[in-house]
């Protein structure tokens, strides 16, 4: 048996689908809402896997995230003012464990795991219910030293390609991927518009000499048109700013209309 | 851990994936061109010909009595053209940028002399330029934001987060992920990713290098103490590189002790409250809270209020290499007046922090022994601050 991340995208695989990844921030509050933070988040978590939603992505709110775009700093911002830590971002995990068997990887940034310690947070996270994590500022350079904590602790540590990586670096960062290998579509951060998904169609096509890890594009794709463009190079996609855009406006049903929307498009789109 | 790019455990490349080919591309050409002698000449042409180096290191008569101890020289890095020593790693750097056919420069700045001397640089060569701002900054250094603007620079004001230095940083690495493939980015103290530090210090290393030979001819030896201001830590490191293997030699850098000891209340990263950790690319000392997120910091000096340092500082601070210490805004508010009325010279305040620790440190020297202070910049774009402050306190 695998983990429930490989699992989910071997049934995937097998249903002739894609992955529908869905990033949300814990502690997110709708807009006008008191912090009412972690059960807010567990119910968006449930209410996304209900709309399609494959995995989930619980991102970790930092101060200072570097590679992302004004909707998430600005969910990070204010999930940080609600009181949100590494420690409750756990606990809505271990919440969401209580009702679901979705497939959950946290996303956020080196120096809050490095500061509480990366294996214990890893211990913990697993216990918790997590299946991996992405640490978008930490490239493979550097990531030896966590990828030997993950791997003795049976832990996904996602790999980022871009545009950008060629030769003997996306060799080895695809030779010592695992879960799913997170596939940048364009040069810049979240939350950006208008791309040519073409591009990274030929850097997913020159991963695949090296790996059968499932590939996952994101960066800026907002719309079901843009999801099925995306997948249509990839295994799955990953969708963060657009549906967390609505849920800080306080559009919780469009948030989960646009789940749905994304869900309907990438399965018409596989049967064809 | 990536031993590429390390002083001890600090350093490192901690950034996304997007960055890490431009960064390469950086370090083939930074060590590519930094022995080259071509790029040496027309390197140290510019500094000579352009920014003024080398700067005097003057004798400060009316300082050394009023402490009645050691003699305090004062390197004059304020006398460069656009009155600090950024300008030297923004030449550097933008020499480098054309080698690598980049056509556009984009940089943070927090008290604004950093971006003018970007902009200044990219009017010089040719270049387009971006300059990113804390909303709060651009508001109190308005006159630096008019000369960049002047110099053709566009400037972009950053209200996201704290709406500081920090926050401009963020936003230029944005920016430069973006438009990685024509842009260099201008990272104005010894801080970020590596070849960043290294080579920052490298374009600023000419600092110590001028203050040992001046001070061998004109007091025959070393000097026994350099003190220096530190925000990243640019000028500091840049007066100390040069005698990093001379205990004898003490090197002592001045953080902004701010209003107090509260999280938020000063600057203190390597003198105060700071645990290791990673921002804007690089494991090094930095102000945090128990999360792990990062702490504002607060400085009446725009330069100096940054919550991170650069990582060779933080390794200097470990391996006993220098000490590091701080002062309040207060302090430093004297000794800008101080220096103003004795030696009719106005430093920036950043500097001022460095003259400011001179009152602790000048009763524990004597007359035999010499002191150098770096003073990193002029004072003008200060005044108007000051002059709000100080009627402020008479008015209380």
């Amino acid at each position: 048996m695998g983990t429930r991340l490989e699992n989910k995208f071997a049934e995937l695989k097998r249903q002739g689908r894609k992955a529908l990844i869905i990033y949300i921030t814990a502690g997110i509050s709708p807009a006008g809402k008191s912090a009412d933070g972690p059960q807010a988040t567990v119910e968006a978590v449930r209410a996304a896997e209900a709309a399609g939603a494959d995995i989930i992505e619980l991102g970790l709110p930092f101060s200072d995230p570097m590679a992302d775009g004004p909707v998430i700093q600005a969910a990070s911002v204010r999930a940080l003012q609600g009181g949100m830590t590494l420690p409750k971002a756990l606990g809505i995990a271990r919440e969401i464990r209580k009702f679901s068997e979705v497939p959950l990887v946290a996303m956020g940034y080196i120096n809050q795991m490095h500061h509480y310690g990366f294996e214990k947070f890893v211990q913990e996270g697993k216990a918790a219910g997590l299946d991996g994590v992405i640490v978008p500022d930490v490239p493979h350079e550097e990531s030896a030293g966590m990828r030997e904590v993950t791997q003795r602790q049976g832990f996904h540590l996602m790999e980022f390609i871009t545009p950008g990586t060629t030769g003997e670096r996306m060799a080895r960062t695809c030779r010592e991927a695992t879960g799913f290998i997170y596939c940048v579509s364009n040069y810049g951060v979240t939350g950006v518009k208008e791309i040519d998904y073409s591009a990274i169609g030929k850097v997913c096509a020159e991963a695949r000499k090296f790996t059968q890890v499932p590939l996952a594009i994101g960066f800026g794709i907002g719309t079901s048109e843009a999801a099925v463009q995306a997948a249509a190079q990839a295994d799955g996609v990953i969708v963060g700013s657009a549906v967390m855009q609505r849920m800080l406006e306080g559009k919780m049903g469009e948030a989960l209309d646009l789940i749905g929307e994304m869900r309907q498009a990438l399965d018409k789109s596989c049967i064809r | 851990m990536n031993k590429k790019g390390r002083f001890g455990r600090f350093g490192g490349q901690y950034v996304p994936e997007i960055v890490m080919p431009a960064l390469n591309e950086l370090e083939g050409a930074y060590l590519k061109y930094k022995d080259d002698p071509e790029f040496k000449e027309e390197f140290s042409s510019y500094l000579r010909e352009y920014a003024g180096r080398p700067t005097n290191l003057y004798y400060a008569e009316g300082l050394t009595r009023h402490y009645g101890r050691a003699r305090i020289f004062l390197k004059r890095e304020d006398l460069l053209h656009t009155g600090a020593h950024k300008i030297n790693n923004a030449l550097g750097q933008a020499l480098l940028a054309q080698r690598m056919g980049k056509k556009r420069v984009v940089a943070e700045t927090g008290a604004g002399q950093h971006g003018v001397a970007t902009a200044t640089v990219a009017a010089l060569f040719g270049m387009e330029c971006h300059v990113f701002m804390g909303a709060v900054d651009a508001e109190r250094q308005k006159l630096n934001v008019f000369r960049m603007q002047l110099l053709g620079a566009k400037v972009i004001p950053v209200s996201s987060g704290t709406g500081t230095l920090k926050d401009a940083t963020s936003e230029a690495i944005r920016y430069w992920a973006t438009n990685i493939r024509d842009t260099h980015y201008i990272i104005g103290s010894a801080v970020g990713p590596h070849p960043y530090p290294a080579m920052v210090r490298d374009f600023q290393k000419a600092i110590g290098e001028e203050i040992r030979a001046q001070s061998l001819e004109k007091i025959g030896g070393l000097p026994d103490y350099l003190v220096a201001c530190v925000g990243g830590g640019s000028n500091a490191i840049g007066s100390f590189y040069d005698f990093r293997e001379e205990p004898a030699v003490k090197k002592i850098g001045v953080e902004a002790g701010g209003r107090g000891e509260g999280a938020g209340d000063n600057a203190k990263t390597l003198s105060g409250a700071g645990e290791p950790g990673i921002l804007h690319g690089a494991y090094s000392y930095l102000l945090q809270n128990e999360d792990g997120q990062v702490v504002e910091a607060y400085s009446i000096s725009a330069g100096l209020d940054y919550p991170g340092v650069g990582p060779e500082h933080s390794f200097y601070k470990d391996a006993g290499i220098a000490e590091y210490v701080s002062v309040t805004d207060e302090e430093a508010l004297a000794a800008f007046q101080r220096l103003s009325r004795i030696e009719g010279i106005i430093p920036a305040m950043e500097s001022s922090h460095a003259l400011a620790y001179l009152e602790k440190l000048m009763p524990e020297t004597s007359p035999e022994e010499t002191v150098v202070v770096t003073l990193s910049g002029r004072g003008d774009k200060d005044v108007q601050m000051v002059a709000k402050v100080l009627g402020e306190q008479e008015g209380a």
